[in-house]
């Protein structure tokens, strides 16, 4: 009998960890830029399928110089900030209120149960009746919009606050309020900025579509007008314009984490 | 202060958890309650300091509170309950801000307790930074943060390992012998509670009933991990409770 030679043990831990690699989310975007580019030029794409992205550049820069494109972007953002700040403040006081009174909780979750499937789109006439064809109805629909996801996400994020740590504030005879205010809240406050992500994105589709149902400015309006007119240069700018302002506002949401949530581990 | 348990029975739905439990904690001792796991020790604890409200019997507390006193029955938990959004310092400071104490007033009472647990490097950090040693060293200090007449502890060193144990059963001897405090102190593990109990009271398996109750003279300074009476005392309790701690580990939980 003779022993097999010794052989190092085979690795097999590892993977399950996606790792932070910088560089190549821009990498995707350039290349795929690049493949249309040469396309639209050597003419395996036609010009009535993608338009192609340098006249894009030039068509937003076109924008740029003549001012349309504040006049466009300008009343769009205010739509969005008033409209989701409506909705969201309302949606963490009403998430909060589930989250801490079982009367609010029998009450109101069939109620937003019952809200949030519904396409709010299809609202957009009542809200024309209700408030009017100017910025009333799409403060409205935002706002619905918004609310929904973030009323989920808050009393979603109270029920999951350690309850070790409310009966500590209990044990110690902190009140009430110091207790929803000083344990509660900031316990929520992880799940209540990742339901803000879901909320702003639903904002922003909502945004563009009630524009396109009835306004002189905004990106929604710029958007249907190039489309209707076969203008895939402005069509292709708009869509830009959307993109980045979702890619802003994703970016703003990780730095309020990172400043709001450095206790994490 | 001191407490009075009487003839205190409490059950869960149809789960009977305590059944006629009587005590006495005299001010300024410490009493151990150690019993097998489930038998209702925690429960008691929270009937104590008035988390929890008790089917029969009630809670006694007599004798005066001591002067400056917030928070006359005190926790601390298992599993350090701190918030990881405060700084030790915020931690503790959370308790005392629902009282009319002014800033410089709760500034001092945070640096003294900071100072007698030995944390005063430490009041900046927050809890992620901090091992679980210094996590339950800081919920000791929020503790004593409140000055309180009784302190319940709730098995506060079972998250630690054995060797922090010991460090924190020495802080604990410490504070107690700078300023003898009334406790209520369960643990699982007998070593603590010899080291630490002037009276040990042992709980049967559920429903909870005091099985016997053990009284131990030597001043708490001068006990150590090899003193005979300690192991022989140790050794008592562990008669007491094995056959107990056996038939409840093979419970089935909702028999
Ligand atoms: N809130 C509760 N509702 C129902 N049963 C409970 C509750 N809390 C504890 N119990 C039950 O009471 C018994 C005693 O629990 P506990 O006091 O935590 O025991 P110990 O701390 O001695 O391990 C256990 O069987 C547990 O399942
Ligand atoms: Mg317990």
């Amino acid at each position: 009998m003779h022993n097999p030679p010794p052989a190092p043990v085979p690795f097999r831990g590892g993977g399950f960890r996606p790792q932070r690699l910088r560089g190549v989310g821009v990498a995707v975007f350039v290349v795929l830029i690049l493949v249309i580019e040469w396309g639209t030029r050597a003419g395996w794409i036609s010009n009535l399928t993608l338009p192609r992205p340098s006249d894009v550049v030039a068509t937003l820069v076109q924008l740029w110089k003549s001012g349309l494109f504040l006049q466009h972007v300008v009343p769009s953002l205010t739509r969005l900030a008033v409209g989701s700040a409506m909705g969201v403040l309302a949606g963490v006081a009403v998430g909060v209120m589930i989250g801490l009174f079982s009367l609010a909780r029998a009450g109101l979750v069939p109620l937003v149960a019952a809200l949030f499937p519904i396409p709010k789109i299809a609202l957009l006439p009542l809200f024309v009746i209700w408030f009017g064809i100017d910025e009333g109805s799409k403060y409205a629909l935002i706002a619905l919009g918004t609310f929904t996801p973030t009323v989920v996400a808050t009393f979603g994020a109270v029920d999951n606050v350690d309850r070790t740590l409310v009966r500590m504030g209990q044990s110690f005879g902190l009140k009430w309020w110091s207790i929803v205010r000083k344990i509660v809240l900031p316990g929520a406050l992880p799940g209540i900025l990742s339901g803000l992500r879901i909320s702003l994105s639903i904002g922003i589709i909502l945004l563009v579509a009630a524009e396109m149902l009835g306004a002189q400015y905004g990106i929604g309006a710029y958007i249907l007008e190039a489309g209707s007119l076969y203008d895939l240069e402005r069509l292709f700018a708009g869509v830009v314009i959307l993109s980045s302002l979702g890619v802003v506002v994703s970016w703003l949401i990780a730095l309020l984490e990172k400043r709001l949530l450095v206790w994490r581990s | 202060m001191d407490l009075i348990i009487e003839r205190l029975s409490h059950s869960y739905d149809t789960v009977n958890v305590l059944s006629d439990i009587t005590l006495q904690v005299p001010s300024g001792q410490i009493m151990c309650v150690v019993g097998p796991s489930g038998c209702g020790k925690s429960t008691l604890l929270r009937m104590i300091g008035g988390l929890e409200r008790p089917s029969a019997g009630h809670v006694l507390q007599g004798g005066d509170v001591p002067p400056d006193c917030l928070n006359p029955l005190t926790f601390v938990f298992q599993d350090f309950a701190l918030l990881p959004w405060r700084s030790v310092a915020g931690n503790i400071g959370l308790v005392l801000e629902d009282h009319p104490l002014d800033a410089a007033a709760r500034a001092a009472r945070v640096a003294d307790v900071l100072a007698r647990t030995g944390l005063s490097d430490f009041a900046k950090a927050l809890p992620r930074q901090l091992s679980g040693g210094m996590k339950q060293r800081v919920a000791i200090a929020r503790a004593l943060a409140v000055n309180p007449a009784v302190m319940l502890m709730d098995e506060p060193l079972s998250a630690l390992d054995a060797q922090t144990r010991e460090l924190l059963i020495d802080d604990l001897v410490g504070l107690w012998m700078r300023a003898p405090f009334t406790a209520v102190y369960v643990t699982h593990n007998l070593a603590e509670a010899v080291r630490l109990g002037h009276q040990i009271v042992v709980l049967s398996r559920r429903p909870g009933r005091v099985r016997e109750v053990m009284h131990l003279r030597i001043p708490l300074d001068q006990r150590t991990l090899a003193d005979p009476v300690l192991q022989a005392a140790q050794e008592r309790l562990w008669a007491l409770m094995r056959d107990e701690a056996l038939a409840a580990d093979q419970e089935l939980a909702d028999a």
